[in-house]
């Protein structure tokens, strides 16, 4: 079972923060400081798993983590999952947003909360995997958004806001992001970390 | 940036529409307008956290006057509630929210709604009391005819649900399984499996309709139920066999390509839904020849399809290996997965390594030989820059441990030890070095200079037992008496020395180890005064840092010594010092040494030399009292009556109003767990002094396995024959009542296997040759796990009384105990032996003959077992499922009071008649000699009891008692 699902920037900014364990608030917190203090340490080039840090249970719990530019996603798992399945959902979480948000930022993150939520629901629903099909989790979240659009402009209206801004050519950075083999090149957004 | 975040503030819903103005920075500015925009732009231009934390308590009191607000409308709570979600995750309370996360999902539209119940399930936690509120809602939106309304229904009850309301919608959500649509049938599958972990009774009857769901039509609702089944088999596996064949289809099916191509992943088929069969068949399969046989096919196919050079397929890889090595092994398939842990290990994909690592570490019991296959691989990781490889492969090192190359493997433990920080790690690590030292230690000093090492690192996280089973192991002994002494010499010299060493602090459990040995093994240095020693415990027992608990270690320490030397200065001014000192204990402590210095006589018998285990008989019932309480009686005193009984009484008196419910008296519920004041026993400890049993008392208190005097009623009359030895024991320390048996021959120590291994540090190879050793090349596979068929050097003594734990071994220790007193061991040999069939049962296990000696192979190999106590042991390990016989010798030192074979059976009837037992039954006999036996059934095992007695007058010089086969025992 997943305990918990940790999405965090290089300075240790909670971007997502999905627990399908019962912690206090101030563990949360203290889980996901700790998440990113256990993770920052590692380099890129070493494995991707870890053993949990002793809030959230120690070695019976593994960390599987992927590191994608600017964001740390972090899932927490016990010892029936499968490590590289896991870090295979977390693409398959990755590449979702991706086609979701059209080439995804940190910023679609932080401004669409609660979309992310959504999609995660899709993959993951109270600690069990629910769907790792891309195409079906983006028709589901696809359903939602035509239920949106018939609800009237107004709310859809912070989407394309912040498509817009994606779309504004900000001298200094790269904004394509390349879903290749790990890493997404997402920009490197100074000014919001 | 807090006029931008005033200026967003103020601004409202409207703002969403600006978002077309773009154009250059200011057009980014401007379209950030939602206010969440605003409020995360406002928190990430901050540079501290005050900033951060007074921006968010003022959004967060913005938001409160908003949410609260009657004129707010649901949409304006929809976006509210989502800037609440963000506080949150940044860790500031928004609890005053959650009624109106609530509110929001039962009254909102379908968007407001989502949001709502997206809030509530980030905000509330299963028995939170909000919760309640929702319930309603949930049943509500799941008979709606709405998909998207259902399928949020679902989600929020698969997230949190209160245990207590299931009742409520389970029979909706069973409905949910006959659902058109499969992503519905999925949800309502996965919504069970949450109840079914919550709360397993109130789904028992709907297990038809998992099955169900595992056969439906759609694989993802298939999927779906392997949740369940993986969890339900991996607690029962037995009861889920049918379902074997079924498994094997489906994999089969998705291993062919069977499924639509919709269910690729990187072009290979469905690979979670294979990880999740594998696994699957795994449990099933494991020791059961009969189902494993039907996998063997779709795991050869798994195996070979999964070639492809994706991560997907290496995962899909791993489960194979797992599997084929769970399930009955198959020659053909352990080829196979060994070549594939073998493409793992040398992968240069540093996960894939780690499996490969994790994978040989776990198949490293049943085949040796593949640790010496990839010895080189596993030599590098040792020095890998990644703790995570560096750690997996300690834990395989630490299985493949054995006598010859335990100093190279310690040695790179402790450097690893000394890097870490983590706590965990470090108790973790610190267990395994210490047991592995126990087991395998080359030689004396090695042993205490590593477990020095421990004690010092591990200090105070490690777990009691270490330090525990070090000063036992110290006080016991081994074969041989003066190895045994050196080895306390040697530990007494190596603490003096690390005393001498100034400004070194040391953890409170080492310092206690350290005193407890000084007090005890200070002697065999032969000096004449120890008041060098008493030097540097006074010293100690003036540091601050030192611990109160320590202190009383250390002053008894120092009492021990003091019977060693009275006259000393030290012990003068420490007795002057501590008679005033304001904590209590220690000021009893002082007193106590002052008044036995006083009285040497006393000290000395009550602090004898090595004797620290010896066993220590109280006489708790206060037995010796019994005279004057029924002289006392006769006068017309009222019986005793204990504390609860009074209580009891009172309360009856008193009439109150009984709040109790019917049925449920005092006498009957309330304080069945407790024991009458007059079971308590000081439990036999390694201690053997007063100032020790004070301390340890935590440990050594033993409540059970002590006669009943006291009763609820008061004083029970005494059982005849029962009492009796224990009345006449005084209540001093006496000498042990109970002998050793089978202690001296256990098993030679090899030690010309000791290596000297010195040189080999330089070159890999040479250390891999030191690491391999052992392994393999003697092809000792023993599919029992690591057994022992290396001699220990510390062997441990059977010992009769080492009773670690009182409790569990308070029954046959009275049986023992009996033996001792009741017959005369040149005359009786009195075996109990007892099959144990719960492996838990370890602690019992001490006294037991060893493992390796009921291996029939070892047996033959071993010369010595013949001196066994005089008498032959052969049997068949089947018959003792895990090796657990015992064997009890009456002791020499107690007079003769039983003698005849009669009465001792009927008086062991007796002393085992509180369990169920079978008759008396004599199973062979002649002139001189007649064996006897009976059952004992335990709660947790069986004994099996028997006892040879000599009917002849002529003393025995051995006796062979040979067990046949377990075949041959029905008959």
């Amino acid at each position: 079972m997943i305990q918990a699902i940790l999405v965090f920037n290089n300075h240790g900014k909670p971007r997502l923060v999905r627990f399908y364990q019962r912690f206090p608030e101030e563990i949360q917190q203290q889980i996901v400081r700790e998440t990113f203090h256990l993770v920052l340490k590692r380099d890129d080039n070493i494995c991707n798993f870890l053993e949990g840090g002793s809030l959230i249970g120690g070695p019976e719990y593994k960390l599987i983590y992927r590191h994608y530019a600017t964001l740390y996603f972090v899932f927490c798992v016990d010892s029936s999952e499968s490590e590289l399945g896991i870090l295979d959902l977390i693409q398959v979480f990755v590449e979702t947003l991706d086609k979701c948000f059209e080439n995804v930022c940190e910023l679609d993150l932080i401004f669409h909360m609660d979309k992310v939520h959504y999609i995660l629901q899709e993959v993951v629903m109270g600690g069990m995997v629910l769907e790792t099909n891309m195409n079906e989790i983006v028709a589901q979240i696809e359903a939602q958004n035509r239920l949106e659009k018939s609800e009237g402009g107004l709310s859809a209206a912070p989407a394309r806001a912040v498509s817009a801004v994606k779309n504004i050519n900000l001298p200094e950075i790269p904004r394509n992001i390349n879903i290749g083999d790990l890493n997404i090149k997402v920009p490197n957004l100074s000014q919001f970390v | 940036m807090s006029d931008i975040v005033e200026k967003t503030l103020t601004a409202l819903p409207g703002l969403f529409l600006q978002n077309q103005s773009v154009g250059g920075p200011a057009g980014v500015k401007a379209s950030f307008s939602s206010r969440l925009g605003g409020l995360v732009r406002g928190i990430t231009a901050l540079t501290s956290k005050h900033e951060e934390e007074k921006l968010i308590q003022q959004e967060l009191s913005n938001l409160k006057a908003t949410v609260s607000a009657p004129a707010t409308t649901l949409k304006m709570m929809k976006e509210c509630m989502v800037r609440l979600i963000y506080c949150e995750m940044l860790g500031y309370d928004a609890s005053f929210g959650y009624i109106h996360a609530i509110k929001l999902a039962q009254q909102g539209n379908l968007l407001e709604k989502r949001v709502g119940y997206l809030a509530v399930s980030l905000f509330l936690h299963e028995n939170h009391e909000l919760l309640l509120l929702l319930v309603n809602t949930v049943v509500k939106d799941l008979q709606s005819t709405n998909l998207v309304e259902v399928c949020m229904a679902l989600t929020i009850v698969s997230q949190i649900f209160p245990r207590e309301m299931i009742p409520a919608v389970l029979p909706l959500i069973e409905d949910k399984l006959q659902h058109s649509k499969e992503i519905i049938r999925r949800k309502a599958v996965l919504a069970l499996y949450k109840f079914h972990l919550i709360a397993p009774n109130q789904v028992q009857h709907i297990h038809i309709k998992f099955r169900k769901a595992l056969c439906d039509r759609d694989v993802g609702v298939m999927a779906a139920s392997l949740h369940i089944y993986f969890r339900m088999i991996k607690e029962n596996p037995s009861a889920y066999k049918d379902l074997t064949g079924s498994f094997v289809t489906i994999l089969k099916q998705v291993v062919g390509g069977k499924l639509p191509v919709d269910f690729n992943y990187h072009s290979v088929p469905a690979p979670w839904l294979q990880i999740q069969l594998l696994r699957i068949l795994g449990l099933l399969g494991k020791d059961d020849q009969r189902t494993s046989e039907l996998m063997y096919d779709v795991l050869d196919e798994s195996l070979r399809r999964a070639e492809l050079n994706h991560n997907v397929t290496y995962a899909i890889l791993f489960e194979c290996v797992h599997t084929v090595y769970s399930i009955y092994p198959k020659s053909e398939l352990l080829e196979k997965a060994a070549k594939c842990i073998g493409k793992f290990v040398l992968s240069p994909k540093i996960n894939l390594k780690y499996l490969g690592l994790k994978a040989l570490t776990y198949v490293i019991q049943q085949d040796p030989t593949l640790a010496l296959q990839h010895q080189m691989t596993i030599i590098e990781c040792l020095d890998h820059p990644d703790p995570i490889i560096k750690r997996e492969t300690l834990e395989l090192l630490y299985r493949i441990t054995n006598a010859q190359n335990i100093t190279v493997i310690v040695q790179k433990m402790l450097e690893y030890l000394h890097q870490s920080k983590e706590e965990y790690i470090i108790v973790n690590l610190v267990g395994k070095i210490a047991e592995l030292a126990e087991k395998y230690a080359p030689d004396n000093a090695w042993f205490i200079q590593t477990m020095n090492a421990v004690f010092s690192v591990g200090g105070d996280v490690m777990h009691p037992d270490i330090p525990n089973n070090f000063m036992r192991l110290l006080a016991e002994g081994f074969d041989d008496e003066t190895e045994d002494q050196q080895l306390r010499l040697y530990a007494v010299q190596s603490y003096l020395t690390l005393l001498d060493v100034e400004n070194v602090f040391y953890p409170q459990k080492f310092l206690q180890v350290m005193s407890w040995v000084l007090g005890e093994y200070y002697y065999l240095l032969d000096k004449d005064t120890p008041e060098e020693v008493l030097t540097k415990l006074y010293k100690l027992l003036m540091n601050a840092s030192v611990s109160s608990e320590t202190k009383a270690w250390l002053i008894a320490a120092v009492t021990k010594l003091t019977s060693q030397a009275h006259s000393s200065n030290i012990v003068e001014r420490l007795i002057q010092e501590f008679t005033i000192s304001l904590d209590t204990c220690m000021r009893q402590h002082a007193f106590e040494l002052k008044h036995l210095r006083e009285n040497v006589e006393l000290m000395k018998s009550l602090l004898p030399v090595d004797k620290s285990c010896e066993d220590m008989v109280v006489d708790a019932s206060l037995s010796f009292l019994d005279g004057f309480v029924a002289e006392e009686l006769s006068q017309g005193a009222a019986p005793y009556k204990p504390h609860h009984q009074r209580q009891e009484e009172k309360l009856s008196q008193e009439k109150v109003l009984n709040f109790e419910p019917y049925g449920l008296s005092f006498s009957s519920s309330g304080f069945t767990g407790r024991q009458s004041p007059a079971g308590i026993s000081l439990g036999s400890d390694i201690s053997g002094n007063s100032a020790e049993t004070g301390l340890k008392e935590t440990n050594g208190l033993k409540l059970e396995g002590i006669k009943k005097l006291w009763g609820k009623e008061g004083y029970l009359p005494k059982k005849e024959g029962k009492t009796g030895d224990e009345t006449e024991a005084p209540p001093v320390p006496q000498e042990s009542i109970i002998m050793e048996t089978v202690d001296q021959t256990l098993i030679k120590k090899d030690q010309c296997q000791v290596l000297t291994q010195s040189k080999e540090e330089k070159e890999k190879q040479l250390l891999a040759s030191s690491l391999f050793v052992g392994l393999g090349s003697e092809s000792t596979v023993n599919l029992l796990g690591k057994a022992d068929t290396v001699s220990h050097k510390f062997r441990r003594k059977s010992k009769i009384k080492e009773t670690k734990s009182g409790e569990t071994t308070s029954a046959h220790n009275r049986t023992c105990s009996y033996f001792s007193s009741s017959s005369n061991a040149t005359y009786e040999d009195g075996y109990y032996l007892d099959t144990l069939q719960d492996r838990g049962d370890k602690e019992l296990n001490k006294l037991s003959l060893n493992s390796g000696l009921l291996d029939s192979e070892s047996l033959t190999e071993l010369p010595s077992v013949e001196k066994l106590s005089n008498c032959k042991l052969s049997s068949s390990p089947s018959l003792f499922t895990d090796n657990s016989m015992e064997g009890f010798q009456p002791s020499q030192s107690t007079a003769l009071s039983v003698a005849n074979e009669t009465s001792l059976a009927a008086s062991l009837l007796e002393e085992t008649s509180e369990h169920m037992h079978s008759d008396l039954v004599e199973v062979c006999h002649n002139e001189t000699i007649s064996l006897s036996s009976f059952k004992i059934w335990k709660d947790d095992c069986l004994f099996m009891v028997w006892s040879v007695s000599n009917k002849s007058g002529l003393e025995l010089e051995s006796a062979d008692l040979e067990i046949a086969p377990a075949e041959n025992f029905k008959g």
